[in-house]
């Protein structure tokens, strides 16, 4: 088994060009045998990572599909025993939670990206930045909501969608930075470097060439941001708490879809958990949704 | 070193503000390197380049002879390496460009440059060639500019039904004049090349060739090359760098610069006529 079958050899193992090798494929070879288990293996473990992922999609499509219906988007959440109903509130209030916490954190994401990746990699600044975006990358996201609560709830003495979007902002900003500084990084300096050599100052190079080139990348990290706020509860529990009613303003307690499905995935009415099962299927196609558009907005010209 | 130059030019070109065509005011950059570091390490020892208006000056040398550091310290694209010191002066239109008071952005929107590999922005080719002019802000006609710059590159005929598609999208030649196109809509002075044709293939490279003797009637070009053959057929001084690894370190310097025939048919020094030997490289 093995080089001998492969490689025209004589007897006494010399390599001999005269011998006409044999070049069809012998699947039971060795290598080529332990070639195709292994490709097998690598298939199967790549299918049962990919159940835990189906089935979650799966059971909200069979379970939520049922309730998807205009009304979830109009209406408000029913109380006790009632039928029926929406939460419509809630919806608005997650975008409008997420939309706050990217107006924080995807400019100062993308600045401390191009700081860390592109301007100044090797300076102290940028490793303490890139330290502490490593550190908050890991930060349990109660203790955004406890922070924030401490800082902005007691402060403002009022619970607010501004506060749960800070909080958000908190689990967003180090997703969103440490992305960017990898898309910025990436940029192939022969390109700066033409830029610099047509006279470009720093801040052209990056506005016109650098951040032109990784927006697809640095897009990409602000999904995966958003991604990640808008699936929160935990740090709008002490934040942003949550509302039955619309909202008319950034000021007062806002109703968020995770929040909601916290909520009513405990109660002991069908109904709510009905809804419970939609806002879930509703939150994974927003999600999707904003993933798909980025997807478009952002692919690259040229 | 500089005894070793067929011809002598001041060391001092800050006088040359008269229109007497005196033998100082054809030079458009004179370089007087004294040394350049890469932070504690010689890359460059003293010499004189002067590099003639008008004309196509070409670096050749070995390996790790400087002829590129002293290229891109021409227009201080080395500045942008944070351990780079240049010792000496390089004078341009009358001024050290190495003066504390200069501003190396726009010394390099003077002086162009042409990359060893093509690097088109990832835009269009109308883009790519607009790009300088933008950043310039640039008032005149941008149509006719990227027009006359893409003729002027030779690259015209087959760009100009596609200036809207992607500049990446064209082959290694056309990539590499549509670089040049770009350096030169700006209208530089000057136009650095460092070996534009090492990533091409032979027709390729006779092409840009063949557009530098077109561009030198605008432009004064300053090229590095790796192949001899090439200064010979494109340059009118060549300069012949080294390398000096007698006291333990390694560090370029100018050996012997002249007209190219002159250089290639009866070089002044005894290394000069070894290295176009083929003896060592």
């Amino acid at each position: 088994m093995g080089a001998s079958e492969t490689l025209p050899m004589t007897a006494t193992g010399e390599i001999n060009a005269a011998i006409i090798p044999d070049l069809r494929r012998k699947r039971m070879e060795r290598r080529s045998f332990l070639d195709t288990l292994f490709t097998l293996g690598l298939w199967g473990i790549a299918a049962i990572g990919a159940i835990p992922l189906f089935s979650v999609l799966y059971m909200l499509i069979t379970k939520g599909g049922a309730r998807l219906s205009l009304d979830l988007f109009t209406q408000l959440p029913p109380a006790g025993f009632m039928q029926g109903g929406g939460f419509g509130n809630a919806i608005v209030g997650t975008i409008v939670m997420v939309g706050v916490a990217c107006v924080i954190a995807v400019p100062l994401g993308i600045c401390g990206g191009v700081l860390t990746g592109a301007m100044a990699p090797k300076s102290k600044t940028a490793k303490v930045v890139r330290f502490i975006g490593k550190v908050m990358s890991g930060f349990p996201s109660i203790l955004a909501g406890v922070f924030t609560y401490a800082w902005l709830v007691v402060g403002l003495k009022t619970y607010s969608a501004l506060a749960g979007g800070v909080a958000l902002s908190i689990l967003m900003l180090p997703i969103v930075l440490l992305t960017a500084e990898q898309a910025v990084a990436m940029v192939p300096k022969r390109m700066k470097d033409a830029a610099y050599g047509m006279g470009c100052t720093h801040t052209q190079v990056i506005l016109k060439v650098v951040l032109p080139a990784s927006l697809p990348s640095i897009l990409t990290g602000i999904m995966l941001g958003i991604a990640r706020a808008a699936g929160e509860s935990a740090p709008l529990l002490f934040t942003a708490l949550f509302s039955n009613y619309w909202m008319r303003g950034l000021m007062e307690p806002t109703a968020s879809l995770s929040i909601l499905i916290y909520n009513f995935s405990g109660m002991p009415f069908p109904n709510q958990i009905e809804l419970a099962w939609a806002a879930s299927l509703v939150l994974v196609l927003i999600v999707f949704t904003f993933n798909i558009l980025s997807r478009i907005l952002g692919r690259p010209k040229y | 070193m500089k005894n070793n130059m067929t011809k002598t030019t001041p060391l001092d070109a800050m006088e040359q503000t008269t229109g007497v065509p005196t033998e100082e005011n054809q030079i458009a950059i004179d370089a007087n390197i004294e040394a350049i570091y890469y932070g504690k390490f010689r890359a460059v020892r003293q010499s004189h380049v002067p590099i003639r208006k008008g004309e196509i000056t070409g670096f050749i040398g070995p390996s790790g002879c400087g002829k590129s550091t002293v290229l891109r310290s021409l227009n201080r694209m080395n500045d942008l390496i944070p351990t780079f010191k240049m010792k000496g002066h390089v004078h341009f239109m009358g001024q050290d460009i190495y003066d504390p008071a200069i501003d190396p952005v726009v010394v390099r929107r003077h002086i162009g440059m042409v990359f060893q590999q093509p690097n088109p922005f990832a835009m269009s080719i109308y883009d790519n060639v607009a790009f300088g002019l933008k950043i310039n802000r640039f008032k005149g006609d941008v149509n006719q500019r990227v027009e006359e710059a893409l003729r002027e590159a030779a690259l015209w005929d087959e760009v100009k039904d596609k200036l809207h598609s992607s500049g990446l999208a064209l082959s290694g030649g056309q990539q590499q004049r549509l670089c040049i196109a770009r350096a030169i809509a700006p209208n530089p002075t000057v136009l650095l090349m460092d070996e534009p044709c090492s990533a091409l293939d032979p027709i390729a490279t006779r092409k840009v060739e063949k557009l530098m003797h077109e561009l030198k009637k605008h432009y004064t070009v300053a090229i590095v090359t790796h192949n001899m053959q090439q200064a010979q057929r494109v340059a009118d001084t060549t300069a012949f760098f080294s390398v000096d690894i007698s006291d333990g370190e390694r560090c370029g310097y100018l050996v012997e610069m002249g007209k190219t025939e002159e250089l290639f048919e009866d070089p002044k020094q005894e290394l000069t006529r070894k290295y176009i030997r083929g003896e060592f490289s």
